[in-house]
C-alpha cells in the first residue's frame, strides 16, 4: 500500500517535471525565436556598408512639367499629407520648373535630399542626430533630433522639413515625430530589405511610363545607374560646393 | 576693490516699487510661459515661421539677449581689467546682469526647439564639428566663470582673483560672442549669411547692447533701493559710457557696411544683397541702421559740446539703441532666410511647391511676441530676485 502511493507520488512528480521541462523547452524555443528575429533585424540595419554608394540619377528629358507621380509616390509610401499649408507641410521631394535664362529651354526635375558626401547638415547637427550612413544615405535619427532646425538653415538644397504639427495615420516604417526635422530617407526600410527594391519616387515615375529616375549603387561600375553615369553623364545641383551628391542630374 | 564712498546692500522688499515690478514681471513670465506651451503643444504651425523661414522672431529675442549679456560685462571688465574706478558700484550689477540675461536668452532658445523636452539629449550628445555643441560649452562656462567673478566682488579672500577672473571672463565672452556669430557666419547654402566678418560683427553689437542694457538697469534698480550712488555718479559714468558706446556704434557700422557693399561686389551674393536692402525687411535694415546712426551723432554732440544729457534723453537713446541692434539682427537672422536659396543660378525658377521662386514669406504671430518678451522678463525677473537677495545695488554711505 505504502508502496503504491510512493510510486503514485514519484509518478506525480516525474509528470510535474516533464511538464515544467516541456514549458521550459517551450519558453527556451520563444527565447530563440526572439532572438533569431533581433539577430534577423540587426543584420538588416548593419546592412549599411561603405562597400556600395547609393545614389539616384534624375534624366530631366524624362520627366515632364506637371507630372507629380514621384512626389505622390513619396507621400504614400511615407504617410506624408500633403494637404496642409505649403509653407509648413512636409516636401522630403518637389518638383521645380525650370527655364535656361539664356537658351529658354525649359525642364522639369524634382528635388529631394541630395545624400551628399560632405553633408553640411551632418556637421551642424548638435547633437549628431544627423548622419551619414557608410553607404551614404543621410538619415536623421529621430530619437535625438532636438528641432533645433540648424540642418535646415545649413542644407543648401531646402530639402529638410520640420514638423509643424500634429501627426496622424504614421506608417510604421516612417516613424516621423512633431517638432522634428525629416527629409528623403531614399526609402531605406525598402531598400535594406529585399534586393533589387526600389524608393518608392522610382517606382512611380516608371509606373508612370516615364523611367526618369534610376536608383543603384553608385560603386558599382556594372549597376544600371553607373552605366547610364558614364554613357550620358551626371551633374550635381550647387556643384561649385563640392559636396558630392548622391544625386545626380542629366540634362541639367 | 569698492569704492570708499559706496557700498553695497540687498533691496530691500518693500523699497521703490520693487514688489509692483515683480508682480509685473511674474506675470509677463507666465504669460511668455503660456505662449512656449501653447506653441509646444499645438506645434509651431501658430507661429509665423515655416520651413523656409526656419528661425524666426523668437531666436532674435533669444540672440539678442545672448548678445547683450556679453556685453552688460562691459561694467564690470572695465572696472577689475581696465581699473576704471567709475565703473566699481555697478561691477557686481554688471555681472548679475550678465548672467541673468544669458540665461533668459537660453531658456526662450531651449523653448523653442521643436523637443524641448529633449534638453538633456542636447547636453549630453554632442557634435563637435558644430559650433552649436561647443557655444552649449561657451554658454554654460560664462555663467559659471559669471558666478566665480561674483564671487570674488563678494567675498573679501576672494578678491585677489578678481582681476585674473575678469581677464578670463572678458576673454570668454569675446570668444561666446563670436561663437553665436559663427552659427550664421557658415552657412554655405545662405549667401546673404556665409561671410566669417558676422562673428566681429556680433561682438561690436554685444557691447552696444550690453553697455546700453546696463545703463537702464543702473537707475531702475537705484529706485528700488532709493540710492543716491547713480545721482552721484551719473554726469561722469554717463559722459565714459557715451565714449564707450560712441566707439562700439562706430564698430557696428563698420563692420555691417563691410558685409553689405563687399556682398554688393561678390556676384553671387548680389541678388541676396539686394533684397536685405530693397526687400520686404529692408525698412528694418534701414531704420535700424538710420536709429543707430542718429544715436550716435546726437553722443558725438553731446561729447563735442557740454558732455551732458539729461536723464530722460540718456535713456531714451539707450533703450532707441537696443531696439535698433535687435532690428539689425533682425534682418541678420530672418532677412537673410527672406531671400530664395539659389539652386540654379543659371535658370529661373517658373514653378514650385516649396516657394522656391518668391520670396519667402513671414509675419512674427502674438505667440512669438510674447513669448520673446517673457524671456526679457525672465532675464530681469531673475536680477530681480538675485538683487534682493545678495548685496549687489550700490548705495551711499550714510
Amino acid at each position: 500500500m505504502q508502496s503504491s502511493s510512493t510510486n503514485n507520488k514519484n509518478s506525480k512528480a516525474q509528470q510535474a517535471r516533464r511538464r515544467f521541462l516541456q514549458k521550459l523547452g517551450l519558453l527556451g524555443a520563444a527565447a530563440d525565436s526572439y532572438t533569431l528575429l533581433e539577430l534577423q533585424a540587426k543584420t538588416t540595419a548593419s546592412a549599411a556598408s561603405g562597400d556600395k554608394r547609393w545614389g539616384l540619377l534624375i534624366d530631366t528629358s524624362k520627366c515632364a512639367s506637371g507630372c507629380d507621380a514621384c512626389v505622390r509616390g513619396c507621400n504614400t509610401e511615407h504617410g506624408i499629407d500633403a494637404s496642409d499649408s505649403d509653407l509648413t507641410r512636409a516636401q522630403w521631394i518637389r518638383k521645380i520648373d525650370l527655364k535656361d535664362k539664356l537658351t529658354g529651354k525649359e525642364s522639369s526635375l524634382p528635388v529631394m535630399c541630395q545624400h551628399c558626401d560632405s553633408a553640411p547638415c551632418v556637421d551642424v547637427c548638435p547633437t549628431g542626430a544627423s548622419f551619414k550612413r557608410a553607404d551614404g544615405v543621410v538619415l536623421v535619427n529621430k530619437h535625438t533630433c532636438i528641432g533645433c532646425r540648424y540642418c535646415m538653415m545649413a542644407c543648401p538644397y531646402k530639402a529638410r522639413s520640420f514638423i509643424h504639427e500634429n501627426l496622424t495615420e504614421q506608417k510604421p516604417s516612417a516613424p516621423r515625430g512633431k517638432g522634428t526635422v525629416e527629409s528623403c530617407t531614399l526609402c531605406v526600410h525598402r531598400i535594406d530589405s529585399e534586393q533589387d527594391m526600389q524608393p518608392a519616387c522610382a517606382v512611380a515615375c516608371t509606373d508612370e511610363a516615364h523611367s526618369a529616375i534610376v536608383f543603384g549603387d553608385l560603386n558599382d561600375p556594372d549597376s544600371n545607374i553607373s552605366r547610364q553615369l558614364q554613357s550620358a553623364g551626371g551633374s550635381q545641383i550647387r556643384s561649385d560646393l563640392q559636396l558630392n551628391t548622391g544625386v545626380r542630374y542629366h540634362g541639367l | 576693490m569698492s569704492n570708499p564712498t559706496t557700498y553695497f546692500q540687498p533691496v530691500r522688499t518693500w523699497s521703490g516699487n520693487y514688489l509692483i515690478w515683480m508682480f509685473a514681471l511674474v506675470l509677463l513670465v507666465l504669460a511668455g510661459g503660456y505662449c512656449a506651451y501653447h506653441m509646444e503643444h499645438e506645434g509651431h504651425h501658430i507661429t509665423g515661421m515655416n520651413n523656409s523661414v526656419v528661425w524666426g522672431l523668437p531666436h532674435v529675442f533669444a540672440i539678442s539677449l545672448i548678445l547683450a549679456a556679453s556685453g552688460a560685462l562691459n561694467g564690470a571688465t572695465l572696472s577689475s581689467v581696465f581699473g576704471n574706478k567709475l565703473y566699481t558700484p555697478y561691477a557686481r550689477l554688471s555681472v548679475v546682469l550678465s548672467v541673468c540675461l544669458l540665461v533668459g536668452g537660453l531658456i526662450v532658445l531651449v523653448l523653442d526647439l521643436g523637443r524641448p523636452d529633449r534638453l538633456a539629449v542636447a547636453m549630453t550628445t554632442y557634435n563637435f564639428r558644430s559650433i552649436f555643441s561647443w557655444n552649449i560649452f561657451l554658454y554654460t562656462g560664462f555663467i559659471a566663470i559669471g558666478v566665480i567673478y561674483l564671487a570674488t566682488m563678494l567675498e573679501r579672500s576672494l578678491q585677489r582673483f578678481n582681476r585674473p577672473v575678469g581677464a578670463l571672463a572678458l576673454l570668454w565672452r569675446i570668444v561666446l560672442t563670436s561663437g553665436t556669430g559663427s552659427i550664421f557666419g557658415f552657412l554655405v547654402g545662405r549667401s546673404a549669411l556665409d561671410s566669417a566678418i558676422l562673428a566681429p560683427l556680433f561682438i561690436a553689437l554685444s557691447l552696444v547692447m550690453g553697455s546700453a542694457a546696463l545703463a537702464l538697469v543702473i537707475p531702475w534698480v537705484s529706485r528700488w533701493q532709493h540710492s543716491s550712488v547713480s545721482l552721484h555718479h551719473a554726469p561722469p559714468t554717463r559722459q565714459s559710457m557715451m565714449k564707450l558706446l560712441l566707439w562700439c556704434v562706430l564698430a557696428v557700422l563698420y563692420f555691417s557696411a563691410v558685409h553689405h557693399v563687399t556682398n554688393l561686389y561678390i556676384a553671387e551674393h548680389r541678388q541676396d544683397e539686394h533684397n536685405v536692402l530693397q526687400g520686404a525687411f529692408a525698412g528694418v535694415f534701414w531704420l535700424g541702421h538710420i536709429a543707430i546712426i542718429a544715436t550716435g551723432l546726437v553722443f558725438l554732440q553731446t561729447l563735442r559740446h557740454s558732455g551732458e544729457l539729461s536723464s530722460t534723453a540718456w535713456h531714451l537713446l539707450c533703450a532707441v539703441l537696443l531696439i535698433a541692434c535687435a532690428m539689425i539682427l533682425y534682418t541678420v537672422i530672418i532677412g537673410s532666410q527672406s531671400t530664395p536659396q539659389l539652386l540654379f543660378p543659371d535658370k529661373i525658377i517658373t514653378a514650385s511647391s516649396f516657394g522656391d521662386a518668391g520670396v519667402p514669406a513671414y509675419r512674427p504671430t502674438s505667440w512669438e511676441w510674447g513669448f520673446g518678451m517673457g524671456g526679457i522678463a525672465l532675464s530681469l525677473l531673475l536680477l530681480g530676485l538675485v538683487l534682493r537677495v545678495l548685496p549687489i545695488s550700490p548705495t551711499s554711505q550714510s
